[in-house]
């Protein structure tokens, strides 16, 4: 551990601990940002009514729209002159959001993301290549920075040229790989065409996040590079990359819980649910002084892992981000994310990953068709192996979503592929209603 | 052994006379085609001339695709003669997957087509004396 008097601080004293960070917090929001003196006087919330962290559920929450019509310092809560550093959001999703950093912001995001990597087993001994892109991202610098903080040969290659990052993995004998998930894939399949195994290069930690992957990819990439893949997670809201992230135990990203505070909510009711249920994922920043945020809403689905990890840290650990509150579906009252789907099928041999599913009213009751596609390597002159694939794929999908479906095999490429996002859902139940 | 072109296709209307059409426009001639179906989909089998040609036309017209090795034996043509076939298997342990029947282009004797997951099924056959048929006497061969 990075910083073990804090990573594995009692459940009394980090609690006692963060309510005390709390309350220093919702002052400092209250005195120096008018959007949230606003929105707290709106909600006839009162600072110095928090008593407990249980009181932070009648607080307001603070969305990505309020982030983006505050473009761009409106939500600062120090002066422009004790900020040091900007980053932003991609954007992608709308107007780009700004995020600022005080200099104690970018000290301790160092430590954290120190931590982070010391998690995965990163020590000073390792040569650790960033490929996450440098810039306004979060990805790069933060990465970066750990990296130095905890003392290891920081390689700042930054994204793209995919041949050259081969190259320079092979040569300077990096041990640490910094990357997304999917680019760690294409630089594996890259060093193959150039000649190089990656698994006989000194390659022994791949440190992977900014988007979403499955345990299948990672199976994937651990077989092809040789090494323990960690997934990390962090969002340029809450901070960059350093939230969270997984140990060597792989079960469960650790929440960085002294400088974050987490809460899963009921995506209904937006009220707590007890640890081990799925929720939206809501963070307040502790320590932040640049742009705090307060319950802000990742629209991020997980759930609290219940139970201690052999590590040793005390810190709760949220499981991977298995899908995002727009995608989800409600089927018969059970939360299904498509993306499940995709994560079974990619583990089953015949089978394609690619599915849609077909919602539709049998009576009163959802009806949920998934048609998957036959896999055209799949030796399947025998109805009796079909009949086996279609119930092994049934089986696994419903353990997967907790809910009853029908499972319909089709032919190879009758599924329509699409240039952008696939569409996975077709969802009839008003038009069959009571049919 | 001879190769069996084995087609997946989904329980709809039309499918099997595109799957045929397609065949037929490309000049291939079928000796045999049996389905198999179940409630949402279907396996066809077919024993047709220049199999790896048909794979690749089929293949070519989005169809789920695949060649299947199986045996093809001929059967005495006396009551009785299909039963001794598939006894000596039995005797032997080896289990039949599947089995249809067909008239060889000659039209001289019956041929049974054998799916058997041991592909010592073969020598078992040969040994008791049955005349187990070569891809060149069932159908016209691929150009190599």
């Amino acid at each position: 551990m990075y910083q073990p008097e804090l990573e594995s601080m009692s459940r009394p004293e980090l609690e006692s601990l963060q309510l005390e960070r709390l309350k220093s917090l919702l002052v400092r929001v209250y005195d120096n940002v008018p959007a949230y003196r606003a929105k707290f006087d709106a909600a006839d919330f009162d600072v110095a009514s928090l008593k407990s962290l249980d009181d932070l559920r009648r607080v307001p929450f603070t969305v990505k729209d309020d982030l983006r019509a505050a473009y761009p310092y409106g939500l600062f809560a120090a002066p422009l002159r004790d900020i040091v550093r900007v980053h932003s959001s991609s954007g992608t999703t709308g107007q780009i959001t700004v995020v600022g950093y005080t200099q104690g912001d970018i000290d301790r995001w160092a430590d954290l993301m120190a931590r982070t990597f010391a998690s995965g087993g990163v020590t000073p001994d390792d040569v650790v290549q960033i490929t996450y892109g440098y810039g306004l991202f979060t990805g790069g610098l933060g990465a970066h920075y750990g990296s130095e903080r905890l003392g290891a040969l920081t390689v700042p290659v930054s994204g793209g040229n995919t041949r050259r990052q081969v190259q320079i993995l092979k040569d300077f004998g990096v041990t640490v790989l910094a990357c997304t998930p999917s680019y760690a894939l294409l630089i594996a399949e890259t060093a193959l065409e150039m000649g190089i195994d990656v698994r006989d290069l000194p390659l022994r930690v791949g440190v992977f996040g900014a988007e979403p992957w499955s345990e299948n990819m990672r199976k994937q990439i651990e077989r092809a590079m040789g090494i323990t893949a960690i997934d990390i997670y962090g969002l340029s809201e809450v901070m960059g990359p350093g939230v969270a992230s997984e140990c060597v135990h792989q079960d469960g990203l650790h929440v960085f819980e002294d400088h974050f505070l987490i809460e899963i909510l009921d995506t209904e009711t937006l009220m707590p649910v007890p640890d081990g249920e799925y929720g939206e994922v809501v963070f307040t920043t502790l320590t932040k002084e640049g742009i705090p945020v307060v319950r802000y809403r990742t629209r991020d689905i997980s759930r609290i892992i219940p139970g201690s990890c052999a590590c040793g840290r005390t810190f709760r650990r949220m499981e991977r981000i298995t899908g995002r509150t727009d995608d989800m579906l409600i089927i018969r009252g059970v939360n299904v994310f498509p993306s499940q789907i995709e994560q079974v099928l990619a583990g089953v041999a015949g089978v394609a990953p690619h599915y849609q599913l077909v919602l539709t009213k049998r009576g009163s009751l959802d009806h949920v068709q998934v048609q998957v596609e036959v896999s055209p390597d799949f030796g399947f002159d025998e109805v009796r192996e079909l009949e086996r694939l279609q119930r092994t794929v049934k089986g696994q999908i419903e353990s997967a979503l907790a809910v009853s479906i029908e499972v319909k095999l089709v032919e190879h490429k009758s599924i329509a592929r699409s240039e952008g996002k696939a569409k996975r859902v077709v969802d009839l139940r008003s038009e069959t209603e009571g049919a | 052994m001879i190769e069996q072109v084995s087609v997946f296709l989904e329980n709809s209307t039309g499918r099997l006379a595109e799957l045929t059409r397609a065949l037929g426009d490309a000049g291939i001639d079928m000796h045999a085609l049996m389905v198999a179906d179940t409630e949402s989909f279907g396996v066809v089998r077919i024993i047709c001339d220049t199999p790896r040609a048909a794979r690749d036309i089929l293949a070519g017209r989005g169809f789920s695709v695949t060649l299947t090795p199986v045996i093809a034996v001929e059967v005495p043509d006396r009551p009785g003669g299909l039963a001794d076939v598939l006894e000596a298997l039995g005797r032997a342990d080896k289990n039949v997957e599947y089995a249809y029947c067909f008239v060889k282009p000659a039209g001289d004797a019956a041929v049974d087509v054998l799916k058997v997951d041991d592909i010592s099924a073969e020598e078992t056959l040969l040994a008791e004396g049955y005349s187990v048929l070569r891809p060149d006497s069932v159908y016209e061969l691929d150009p190599s």
